[in-house]
């Protein structure tokens, strides 16, 4: 469990990192490296140079911007699950984070990472999908930003420019009405990689019917997806209409096979999580006072 | 490349390949072997260190990368030669140790808890070892280590003549303590805290 040799440089900005990123094609950014360090240890990834971007200055920190919630590429996992305004402005996030690895990785691990990583079973990359945030990246031509459904090509595959880097996040925050979210996931040990993860948020109205939805799952394909249930929209939500939605929505749902999980599994416990996700943010969003 | 690192407070150098991570350096150049070397690529937790108090695994991290950190690492823990801190005695009392392979690890992940939460619940205990992996001690002691620890700090700290602050706090059994067994505690943290007694 060794890494093959390789080069590795700090540049002092972002210009910098950008600059060795497209001169070498072999290059390869590592921040918290809790994806990448064992990828390198079983030598599935063999770059020749590793650009530490960690400390990059401006690529940290998260701040609320109108309507949406910003969070830096290099802002450690554990910030972000720490962090009072995720907590009131991004509560899928946080009640994701809490099943991000270990706390020893995600006291290293970063936010984007995990989105350039690109695991099908990581929760980041999930809530990213699900809330459609925006992801932005810089590479020497400038800065771009994509949805996630542009962003995410494969497992561990994004479509991040050739010598180019993400830099941020931007996450919509849902203004306004009462909103609740759910959250479930199936592994195999607590914490370790999903086979079904699931990720729903709800706003209810003031006569507790469905005023907005948003249902995601990860784990089941080769990478995160948003389902389409803005069927629930104008109904309370009970059992069957729920049942009725999230059936309609996971019916085409791509899943893979492996050792762990068959296809079939992954799409029967995709359609069981999705509906319990569902029917927890609708429950939470009820429950919270009219304001 | 040269690497210069902060380490159990002292400032050290080596000259290591870029490839090397912090887990070898400690143990290769360092011969601070206590970091232990078991997966080797983020499973197990047995290389667990602090980085500026917080547990993370020296298997997934370069030594290049850990200058200007301040790195903690179980040999850092004790407060003086042939002293053990109160959670290392701690493990001793409960038997939360067999083999001891995972037992660094599992010391500085709860160090970190208690560092910074002095009444852990039990799901907090269980939430902050959940990286570490123990595959003979089995976890019931290990908790119970931590429990006791914590509760030996507490007691440590109280002012004297006050009562006991947090007996049958969340995840402890008061009845499980009989007032000499609280004395002792009393006696061996402050003992450990004071480096001896005078
Ligand atoms: S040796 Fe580092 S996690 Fe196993
Ligand atoms: S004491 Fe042997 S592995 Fe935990």
């Amino acid at each position: 469990m060794k890494p093959a040799p390789f080069d590795y440089v700090r540049p002092q900005n972002l210009a910098e990192a950008c600059a060795i990123l497209s001169a070498n094609e072999d290059a390869r950014v590592i921040a918290g490296g809790q994806t990448l360090v064992p990828m390198l240890a079983m030598r599935l990834a063999r770059p020749a140079v590793l650009v530490d971007v960690l400390r990059l200055p401006g690529l940290s920190g998260i701040r609320v911007e109108e309507g949406a919630l910003v969070i830096g590429a290099t802002t450690r996992q554990v910030e972000a699950e720490r962090s009072p305004d995720v907590v009131r402005h991004l509560p899928l996030l946080a009640a994701a984070l809490p099943w991000v690895g270990h706390p020893p990785t995600r006291n290293r691990g970063t936010v984007g990472g995990s989105l350039a990583n690109a695991d099908p079973s990581a929760e980041i990359p999930l809530v990213a999908v699900t809330l459609d945030a925006e992801i932005v990246t810089e590479d020497e031509g400038g800065m771009l930003a994509m949805s996630p459904d542009d962003f995410f090509i494969g497992p561990m595959l994004t479509a991040v420019p050739m010598g180019g880097l993400v830099t941020q996040v931007r996450f919509p925050i849902w203004q306004g009405g009462r909103i609740g979210v759910g959250f479930h996931e199936v592994s195999a040990r607590r914490s370790d990689f999903a086979f079904v993860s699931a990720a729903a948020q709800v706003e209810v109205g003031a006569d507790g019917a469905c005023t907005r939805v948003a249902l995601g799952i990860g784990g089941v394909g080769d990478r995160p997806v948003r389902l389409d249930v803005g069927s629930l929209i104008g109904m309370r939500i009970d059992e069957t209409v729920l049942e009725e939605a999230v059936e309609a929505a996971a019916g085409g749902l791509d899943a893979t096979s492996d050792l762990h999980a068959s296809a079939e599994y992954r799409r029967r416990v995709a359609r069981l999580l999705g509906a319990r996700a569902l029917a927890d943010a609708y429950a939470e969003a009820l429950a919270k006072e009219h304001g | 490349m040269k690497v210069a690192l902060r380490i159990n407070g002292t400032l050290r150098e080596a000259e290591v390949e870029p490839r090397k991570t912090l887990l070898d350096t400690l143990r290769e150049n360092f011969h601070l072997t206590g970091a232990h070397a078991g997966c080797e690529h983020g499973v197990c937790g047995a290389c667990t260190v602090l980085v500026d108090g917080a547990p993370m695994r020296s298997c997934l991290m370069f030594a290049v990368q850990a200058d200007g950190y301040e790195i903690t690492t179980i040999e850092g823990l004790a407060p003086a030669p042939g002293e053990l801190s109160v959670l290392q005695d701690a493990f001793c009392e409960t038997h939360g140790l067999q083999c001891g392979f995972c037992t660094p690890g599992m010391i500085l992940s709860s160090h970190a808890l208690l560092e910074r939460e002095g009444s852990p619940s039990r799901q907090e205990i269980v939430e902050a070892i959940s990286g570490n992996i123990c595959r003979c001690t089995g976890y019931g002691q290990i908790i119970e280590a931590v429990e006791f620890a914590a509760e030996r700090l507490r007691k440590a700290n109280a002012p004297r003549g006050s009562a006991l602050p947090h007996v049958g706090a969340p995840g402890t059994e008061p009845s499980a303590q009989d007032d000499a067994a609280i004395e002792h505690g009393i006696l061996e943290a402050a003992t450990a805290h004071d480096g001896g007694p005078k």
